[in-house]
């Protein structure tokens, strides 16, 4: 094991035209480590767990994974941006979890977790087949392997999306607000499925309106307020007894 | 619930259509007067139509217009999708590329075009490889490089091109942005996802209006003349009408064939939509075939 941390983020900033929406991001998650990111809705949660994987591309600051650079690689002192080529093979070892699932529609369960081993990592058909077998079983899927995402219901197409991230093997798991679209009563599967995820040591980071996942599964917790890390620390400390003026706001809307 | 506690069925009187009644008798009419008219007026000259329906030179001419409907289809749909993808680059080259060739070749009629290439050989009698200002290696005669056909179907297919581009455009810009993220954030590269994610999604959105510029393309073939090339399907018609003095009949007998090919491609259109509606229906509607067969089995329709 190496003794960098598994996401690094140095005063990380990033910018749409004039709107600051991340004004220097000071973070770092262990492996096997499980951060929840809270606060409210236009705070940066969402863009910085896209920057992690370079879906958006940071202003001023440094963001690495492992502690390689996402994005740009640094030679004689200077960055460089890397090819589409590069990026993507970066991706790889990150899996992302949609809000909106994202399954591709017009493909089943099975060949949507099929498609990254198969089309990305160049592995045989077969072994991914069984492999994507395998995995559905793991989110409790596995009577739904022909069923297309629009058969499924919202709870059982996220774990599809779930299966179909770990299909590529990730070091580290993004979840960008997994139950968010969900009907309250098919909340609980998918965070079943993330518990089980967490408890194999999976590097997770979380950004939830869950605060009950937060305080049982997470081992960090980060407010984060107008693109700033408002409060940090141990989620049933910050949860039951929360330092700042902003995250007491917070909490009082949502607990 | 039991069957004695189920309140009776409503028995009520329905409400009565008398103007259905009266428009079907008109319509009914109108139609046996038609059909009177085609059959009993000599000026149609069935017998003609058919004497001529499956001579050599009109199968010839169905041969030409089917040929070169499915090659400048294929021109067009090659080209519009390179069109479309250049047109949503992030490249300004290639998107102010497209559209100075979507300009051109939308807003000039395709009879002008057609003439235009026809007559290229007025324009350049030798087409020759290269450095531009420097020295030639091949030079070939235009007459021979760009026979009356190939004129028609570069006329025709870079045409389509032009109108297949914003066909395809709208199927790309038709998928949900998510699709790309999440093929992207599964290592996929900018054209593993275009090929595999996005544009089978395109595709449902991109059929039906290809299909009718398939169709209008099997017509538009009768534009050529503007070459001329004039071994297509409508010219072969017209000649033969002006030769027997029998106009008419003839361009009914070419209206058949149309009728004919374009009947045979929507059925074609329906196949492959079907392929294509996978996953965005729970349930695809079943084919004419499957209709039918179920129909006999129930022993009634």
């Amino acid at each position: 094991m190496t003794s960098e941390p598994m996401v690094k983020a140095e005063r990380v900033c990033k910018s749409y035209g004039k709107i600051d929406v991340l004004k220097g991001i000071d973070l770092e998650v262990t492996a096997s480590e499980v951060l929840c990111i809270v606060g409210p809705s236009g705070g940066g949660k969402s863009t910085f767990l896209r920057c992690i994987n370079h879906l958006e591309k940071i202003d001023a600051g440094r963001l690495s994974v492992e502690g390689r650079l996402v994005g740009y690689y640094e030679r004689g002192g200077k960055l460089h941006e890397m090819k589409d080529k590069e990026v993507a093979a970066q991706r790889r070892d990150i899996g992302m979890v949609f809000q909106r699932f994202n399954l591709f529609p017009h493909m089943t369960a099975l060949q949507n977790i099929m498609e990254g081993p198969v089309c990305v990592q160049k592995k045989n058909k077969a072994e991914a087949r069984e492999r994507a077998h395998t995995l559905l079983a793991r989110v409790g899927l596995s009577d739904k392997p022909d069923a297309y995402p629009a058969q499924l219901s919202g709870g059982q197409q996220q774990r599809v999306a779930i299966a179909r991230a770990l299909a590529m093997d990730p070091k580290l798991m993004l979840f960008d607000e997994p139950t968010s679209a969900l009907d309250p009563e098919l909340v609980g599967e998918v965070l079943d499925v993330m518990k089980d995820l967490a408890q194999t040591g999976m590097t997770m980071l979380v950004v939830t309106h869950e605060m009950g996942f937060a305080r049982e599964v997470g081992d960090q917790i980060v407010l984060m307020a107008d693109g700033v890390i408002v409060e940090s620390g141990d989620p049933r400390e910050v949860l039951a007894n929360p330092q700042h003026q902003r995250t007491k706001d917070f909490l009082s809307k949502v607990l | 619930m039991t069957e004695s506690e189920r309140p009776a069925a409503i028995q009520a009187v329905p409400v009565r259509h008398p103007w259905r009644w009266v428009g079907a008798a008109g319509i009914g009419v109108l139609f046996a007067m038609l059909v009177h008219s085609v059959l009993t007026n000599p000026n149609w000259n069935w017998s003609l139509v058919f004497e001529w329906i499956f001579s050599p030179p009109i199968l010839k001419g169905v041969g030409v217009t089917i040929a070169l409907t499915i090659l400048a289809m294929i021109l067009g749909v090659v080209g519009g999708v390179m069109l479309a993808i250049m047109r949503l680059s992030p490249n300004p080259i290639f998107t102010g590329a497209a559209w100075v060739y979507l300009w051109v070749f939308r807003g000039t009629p395709i009879y002008v075009q057609l003439f235009l290439w026809g007559n290229f050989i007025a324009l350049y009698n030798e087409l020759a490889l290269g450095i531009p200002f420097g020295p030639e290696w091949f030079t070939f005669s235009t007459r021979t490089l760009i026979p009356a056909f190939v004129a028609a179907l570069l006329g025709l297919g870079l045409n389509e091109a032009a109108y297949l581009a914003e066909i395809v455009r709208a199927g790309l810009l038709s998928v949900d942005e998510g699709q790309t993220e999440a093929a992207t954030a599964i290592g996929m590269s900018r054209r593993q996802s275009f090929r595999r994610i996005v544009f089978p999604q395109a595709m449902r959105v991109i059929i039906p209006p290809t299909g009718n510029e398939t169709i209008s393309m099997l017509k538009t073939t009768s534009l050529v003349i503007a070459i001329p090339l004039t071994t297509e399907l409508f010219f072969q018609a017209e000649a033969i009408g002006n030769r027997t003095f029998q106009v008419f009949p003839m361009a009914i007998m070419a209206s058949i064939w149309y009728l004919a090919m374009t009947s045979v491609l929507m059925v074609g259109q329906f196949y492959i939509e079907r392929h294509y509606a996978k996953g965005s229906t729970r349930n695809l509607p079943p084919t004419p075939i499957q209709r039918l067969r179920a129909a006999v089995s129930r022993g009634r329709p």
